[in-house]
């Protein structure tokens, strides 16, 4: 289990972001978060995924804090673009975290001629499954998907977020899923938490 | 309609990226064979502008004389050559060394936390409050004078600037998010310094080097000049065109213009051969 506990987090030293939020995501759970603008959404993502340091507050891992080495909660961005080293192939990108197999690596879609290719060769749909496909490693159990798709057109919306359902279901991973998309949330999510 | 027009004639005037990447390339292999013409050149000539000739002194160019001659009767042709053969090697060598101390010094200030960023900025603004060509006298001084010491002042004088773009650099790489990443993926800072930021921050040393070269070059003249550098009697551009000095007013023109155009065509070649090597390691548009 993901667990939120007590997390207070502030980037400046008054107001606040979050205030004392507890969120829980058990594996083979599909979480939406949502919330206004600037109310700390992609805030709360970023620290359970330990990007940040909460202010007090911890997150447990399955019961323990953040083990160093490859980190079991893995944190999906919005904009590929900015998670991929521009200079890197996509067949480095993706070995960097691990080395899929030819059946997962067909079940997101991508294809072994992007191998050789560069980040800006490939479209920002191709990119976001890439990095889906990266996220997808063996040691990952929770996946936080921050807006993953609102940059791309509805097909390739309805074919990432129907490949990620189904790996995520089959792998048991636990999905916090971060959006302003009410309609997208109520289809994906088993539960909706607004802050 | 008239728009359509309009811009059917202005195509022409826009260069397509094809022809510029050509043409940079083209520049960058010139320069390259420009820069090792040099030490050939220099190696073929033997002992030609070494020894005096009194009978031929402040000749004006001619076929015999390309460059003229000098107040002792050297060849200046061939005394700008060798000349600039040790600028070349001085000028390099300082370089080199001074973006390795720049990128080792900027790797330091981001990975060792706040202490050592703390010294390096310290070590940046105390060299940088120094005029800089007391603290290359300085060092020279204590050294001896001679190649070797030219080198190493020019090299410990000229990295803070360097220091100070490299450090901004890697302090961005370090938050961006392919590194959050990386991190994430069990990483190691130590790989990711190689992996992700040393070649991000390449172009940059390319430019800080190429940048610097004339700098150093021109540095090692004003040693030279001043009397803390390079014997005076062996061939440098630095000694030469400080000894132009004295017959420019006498209209020996020839003895500054064409050592410091051959200077000046070094240097250029220099920046052809960066911004050649910049296009081809970003991947953006080593393809295109």
């Amino acid at each position: 289990m993901l667990e939120a506990q007590n997390i207070c987090f502030r980037y400046r030293a008054k107001s606040p972001v979050l205030d004392s939020v507890d969120l829980a995501v058990h594996p083979g759970e599909i979480i939406g978060l949502t919330g206004p603008s600037g109310a700390g959404k992609s805030t709360l993502g970023r620290i359970l995924a330990g990007h940040y340091q909460p202010a007090s507050g911890r997150i447990l891992v399955d019961g323990i804090f953040h083990p160093p080495g490859f980190n079991p909660v893995q944190y999906l961005h919005q904009s590929p673009v900015f998670a991929v080293d521009p200079r890197w192939t996509i067949g480095r990108i993706i070995s960097e975290a691990w080395q899929p197999d030819e059946t997962l690596r067909q079940a997101f879609g991508v294809s072994p001629a992007w191998f050789d290719r560069y980040p800006h060769e490939i479209s920002g749909g191709e990119l976001q499954r890439v990095a889906l496909l990266r996220a997808f490693a063996p040691q990952t159990r929770y996946l936080i998907a921050d807006e993953i798709s609102a940059q791309l057109d509805p097909l390739t919306q309805a074919q990432i977020w129907s490949v990620l359902l189904k790996q995520a279901e089959s792998r048991r991973l636990g999905v916090l899923v971060i959006s302003h998309d009410m309609p997208l949330l109520r289809r994906v999510a088993q539960r909706i938490v607004t802050i | 309609m008239v728009e359509l027009e309009q811009r059917h004639s202005l195509e022409p005037l826009v260069l397509p990226r094809m022809g510029n990447r050509i043409w940079t390339l083209a520049a960058a292999l010139s320069g390259i064979v420009l820069i090792l013409l040099i030490p050939v050149a220099s190696a073929l000539m033997g002992q030609a502008g070494i020894a005096p000739d009194f009978a031929a002194r402040l000749l004006p160019p001619d076929w015999a004389h390309w460059f003229g001659t000098d107040q002792m009767g050297h060849d200046l042709l061939a005394r700008t050559i060798k000349g600039l053969r040790t600028s070349l090697l001085v000028g390099l060598l300082a370089s080199c060394c001074s973006v390795l101390i720049a990128t080792v010094l900027a790797l330091v200030a981001t990975a060792g936390g706040r202490w050592a960023d703390a010294l390096v900025s310290l070590l940046v603004d105390a060299t940088i409050g120094l005029p800089h060509l007391v603290l290359l006298i300085l060092i020279c001084f204590a050294l001896g004078g001679g190649p070797v010491a030219v080198t190493v002042a020019v090299a410990l004088t000229h990295w803070p600037r360097l220091t100070r773009i490299l450090r901004a650099e890697v302090l961005q790489i370090r938050q961006a998010d392919y590194v959050v990443s990386a991190r994430h993926f069990g990483k190691s800072w130590v790989a990711i310094t190689f992996t992700h930021i040393l070649p991000q921050i390449l172009p940059q040393m390319l430019v800080g080097l190429v940048l610097m070269f004339p700098h150093a070059i021109l540095h090692e003249a004003s040693l030279t000049f001043l009397g803390f550098g390079l014997d005076p009697t062996r061939p440098a551009i630095g000694v030469m065109l400080s000894d132009s000095m004295r017959y420019l007013t006498a209209g020996k023109w020839w003895l500054g213009l064409f050592p410091g155009l051959c200077l000046l065509l070094l240097v250029l070649s220099f920046d052809a051969v960066g911004n050649g090597v910049r296009l081809i390691l970003n991947p953006r548009t080593s393809q295109t």
